[in-house]
Formats: structure tokens, sequence, C-alpha cells
């Protein structure tokens, strides 16, 4: 657990709404967190079936602008921004220069400059990361976490809800896209993301004006099922997603390339940091891979073993819990490269004895993001 | 909730008494605390057990915890049902979902045990420190 007193964690503006609705909280990377309002399995099952609203104030967004900011950000994260439109966001990462996660971000591309938005356990490593790789003359670099709000609305319910505050249609707005305009009257950014696998939205507004807005949100979207959702059940939707959590299953100790994460990393882009050592990895071929597991009984926690059907050990659990949608214990963990593929049986070291378990294919359960219609196929394709 | 028939432990688990035979369970306190019950490793019929001794675990999403049993003696008879349920301990933790019966070795044991005041008394005092 986290090494601070309650007194020296920060509090997100939402603090109070928290308090009034029967939050329970927890420390997390410096915050003091809603975990729970009524319980993690019905906030869970909440938002996939109707729509669930979180409260990520805590993550931190970094504003990046002026001539030298694209160039800047293509030597500093693995993705192309050379393939990302004004109003796309994608995901991304920093990496060290032996290949390990700094932080997995995502990436907005505003008409002037960038947004990235970075777990709120790594606003000061980032930050100090970020600001040591010369930036130069032409970038401006700006911290807005504290004074930024993030408010999740996720599940099928959530475009009906987030339709109700927005100021325009958000029927073209598709998943990893978003606008500049207002929520319930005051200036947002709103995107069609989030870390649930359901279709959702996210909305960032200044921190002042975000209590009024999640209270009109839960006020519009109660008549549809909408629950506020805490940082436990959030836990379990990203994981039935096989989504990695940073501090868990994305370490600075682990690539992208052990990590699955393949496509996040465009080596053809040209030069990042992180790049020459991602090419000796994949020449060399990984020795150990994020693989996806179904444990037979008991549940899979952070730091437990994985055994190879011989017995040897094979790896470590990095996150790992009950599906409430599956209603089976599933995990993520580092594996030895021949044993990660899906069938495979091995072992979860729990309270001294090797449960059964049987490597996956992930997602655990399938995405419902909202993906643009599919183009139709060219005649004679 | 603590009811008045029912003896108590520190570590939140209960005891029915009759005769030689002791059901034991988790407190209603202990469940909420836990949250959603997802997962609950039996001891085996046959099994002995010493008084504040791990004897099971009830794993909630975010927590793994150990049962101690609340008095020495043999395992007789264990509730199957929470392998397939284990969300009956939230839902009924003084009824469905008892976890195991013990016979009894030393009935002496049971005076060391909390009466339903003094546990109520004992989980209000851990609640005032608490969040």
């Amino acid at each position: 657990m986290e090494n601070q007193t309650r007194e020296a964690l920060k509090r997100t503006p939402l603090h109070a709404e928290h308090q009034a609705l029967g939050a329970r909280f927890t420390a997390f990377g410096g915050w003091e967190m809603p975990v729970q309002y009524t319980g993690i399995v019905a906030e869970h099952v909440a938002t996939r079936e109707k729509a669930g609203l979180f409260d990520l104030s805590h993550m931190g967004e970094f504003f990046v602008e002026g001539p030298g900011a694209e160039a800047f950000l293509q030597r500093l994260t693995t993705n192309d921004l050379g393939r990302l439109a004004v109003g796309q966001a994608h995901y991304s990462m920093l990496l060290n220069p032996s290949g390990g996660v700094v932080d997995d971000i995502v990436v907005y591309r505003r008409t002037r400059g960038f947004m990235v938005v970075v777990n709120g356990a790594n606003v000061t490593k980032d930050w100090t990361w970020v600001a040591a790789q010369g930036p130069g003359p032409g970038v401006e670099l700006r911290d807005a976490t504290l004074e930024t709000a993030l408010i999740a609305v996720q599940g099928p319910k959530a475009a009906d809800i987030v339709a109700q505050v927005a100021d325009q249609s958000l029927g073209e707005l598709y998943y990893y896209r978003f606008v500049e305009g207002k929520a319930d009257g005051v200036p947002a950014i709103i995107a069609r993301t989030g870390y649930t696998g359901e279709d959702g939205f996210e909305l960032y507004v200044a921190a002042a004006e975000a209590p009024r807005l999640w209270r009109r949100l839960l006020a519009v979207g109660e008549p549809l099922g909408l629950v506020p959702v805490g940082l436990g059940a959030r836990d379990t939707l990203r994981l039935e997603m096989a989504y990695p959590l940073y501090g868990n299953d994305l370490t600075d100790e682990t690539t992208p390339l052990e990590a699955g994460l393949n496509w996040v990393v465009k080596l053809e882009k040209g030069e990042f940091i992180g790049r020459e050592a991602l090419l000796k990895q994949q020449a060399e071929g990984v020795k150990r891979k994020l693989a996806g597991f179904v444990v037979e009984g008991g549940v899979a926690r952070h730091g437990y073993g994985l055994k190879a059907p011989d017995g040897a050990a094979a790896g470590e659990v990095t996150s790992g819990s009950f599906s409430p949608t599956l209603g089976r214990n599933i995990g993520l963990g580092y594996l030895r490269a021949d044993l990660a593929a899906e069938g495979q049986e091995i072992g979860v070291e729990i309270r001294g004895k090797a449960v059964p378990a049987k490597v996956v294919r992930t997602p655990f359960v399938p995405a419902r993001t909202c993906k643009p219609p599919k183009q139709p196929a060219a005649p004679g394709a | 909730m603590y009811p008045k028939e029912l003896k108590y432990t520190r570590e939140h688990e209960w005891v029915r008494v009759s005769g030689k035979r002791a059901i034991v369970g988790i407190t209603d306190h202990a469940q909420k605390e836990l949250g959603d019950v997802v997962f609950v490793e039996l001891p085996a019929v046959g099994d002995t057990t010493t008084q504040g001794g791990e004897f099971a675990v009830v794993e909630s999403v975010k927590a793994v915890s150990e049962v101690y049993a609340p008095v020495s003696g043999t395992v007789v008879e264990v509730n199957e049902n929470l392998s397939d349920h284990p969300e009956t301990i939230n839902q009924d933790p003084y009824g469905d979902g008892w976890i195991a019966v013990i016979e009894l070795s030393d009935p002496g044991e049971l005076d060391n045990l909390l009466s339903a005041d003094d546990y109520a008394a004992f989980v209000g005092g851990e609640e005032g420190g608490g969040r």
C-alpha cells in the first residue's frame, strides 16, 4: 500500500460528492479516491448493463503546444502522430531507453497542440521525465492536472445520457474521437474513450465546474440506470478487457512487446526513445509474454507465482480478480513465452498450492465500443 | 446486527453452539468490510482446528481474508454450497452463509469468546477508529 498518511493524500474536486453518496475511499497513487459506493460487483454489472459514472480527476493532463510540439512528442512516444488527425486520440507509451514503459498514455490532437493524459500515480514521474528530454524553446509544456477534472460515463446508456448535457450531436463521434464543446453549458473536451470496453465518454472540464456537471449527469442518468462507480469496479471492468494497468501489468521493467502491445508501437515511424531496445528485442524474440488466464479455484492476485505444468517457476501474476460478467476468476501475468499460447495449462501458486489455470484469448469479454461503420467492400474484392 | 444467541471473536467470526457442535461463520460486520465475497476456501471434514488458528479463507473482489477457528476441535461438516455461491456469505452471514461445523474438543474455550454486546462494543470502537 501507499506509504503515506491519509492527510497527505490529494482529493479530487468531487470528493464531497463521493462522501454524500456514501463512498468508501482508498489511497491510489497519492489520491484519496472512491473505491466503491454500493458494492464492486453491483457497480460493475450496472456499467455493463446500463451505465456507470466515474470520477477520474486523479488522471494527469499535460498540454504540449508550440511549433516543436509534434516532433518532440514523436520522439517521446511509441505511436505515430503522423496518423493522428485533429479531433482524434490514440493510445501510446512513453518508454525509457531500455524499452521499459515509463507510462501508458492517451494523446489527443487538438487544433492547437496536444493534450497528453497520463496515469494519476505517474504525474510527477512523467512530468520530470518529459521535462528532462529537452523539449527546447519551440515546445510549451503545461501540467493542468490539478485544475482539470475528468468525469467518465460508460455503458450502453452512456450515449443517451451524455447527449442530454452535450451542446452538439455525438452520433458521428466514434471511438477515440473527441470534440471541444460544452457539457451542461461549460467548456468541455468530450471524448468517446474509456477504460471499460463499453461505449462511453470521458469529459474534461475545469475543476470548479465538476461538481455541478457530476450532479447533472447523475440526475439525467439515474432514470436510465446510471450509478456512480468506484475504482474497484473500474479495475474489474478493465481487467475483463485485458486493458493493462500501469504499476501492475506495465512497469519501467516491462516492454510493450512483452505486453503484446505491438500495435501501439510504430517502429517504422522513425527514431523515438526506446526504439533501439525494442528492435533488438524484436530480433531476439521476447522471452516472456503478458497472457490472460482463467483460474479453476481461488483468486489470482498481483505477485502470485505462475507455474509450468512440470512445476517450474514460469512467471508472475500482474493482475487478478473475479470477473462478474463471466462468474470466473481471471488474471493477467507475464509467462514464459513458450507457455503463453491459448489453451496452455498452467498453475497459479495460491497459498502454497499450484491451482490449475488455463491460458485464454483476451479480451476475456468482447468490447462494445462505438467503432465507425465498416466501409463497404470494394466491388470484386 | 449481532444475534444475542451467538458468541463472537475479535477476528469477526461467530459460533452457534448446540451441545458439542459449533456452527461457525463470519459476522455481518466482516462481510460488509470485505465486500462482495467471490471465493471461499473451505476446510476439509476431519481437519483439526485450534482456537485462533487459520481454518478457512474468504476472498472478496479486493481482499483475501483468513478465517480463524473460534474453537478447537474437529471439522465435522462444511458448507459446500459456498463453493458455487460464495455470495451467500454477504446475503445471510448468520444463516445460509455458515462456513463449517466444528465438534468441540474443549467447551471451556467458549468462555474466551465475546457476547453480542461485547462484540458490538468492540466493533463500534474499531469503526470509530477506521474510516
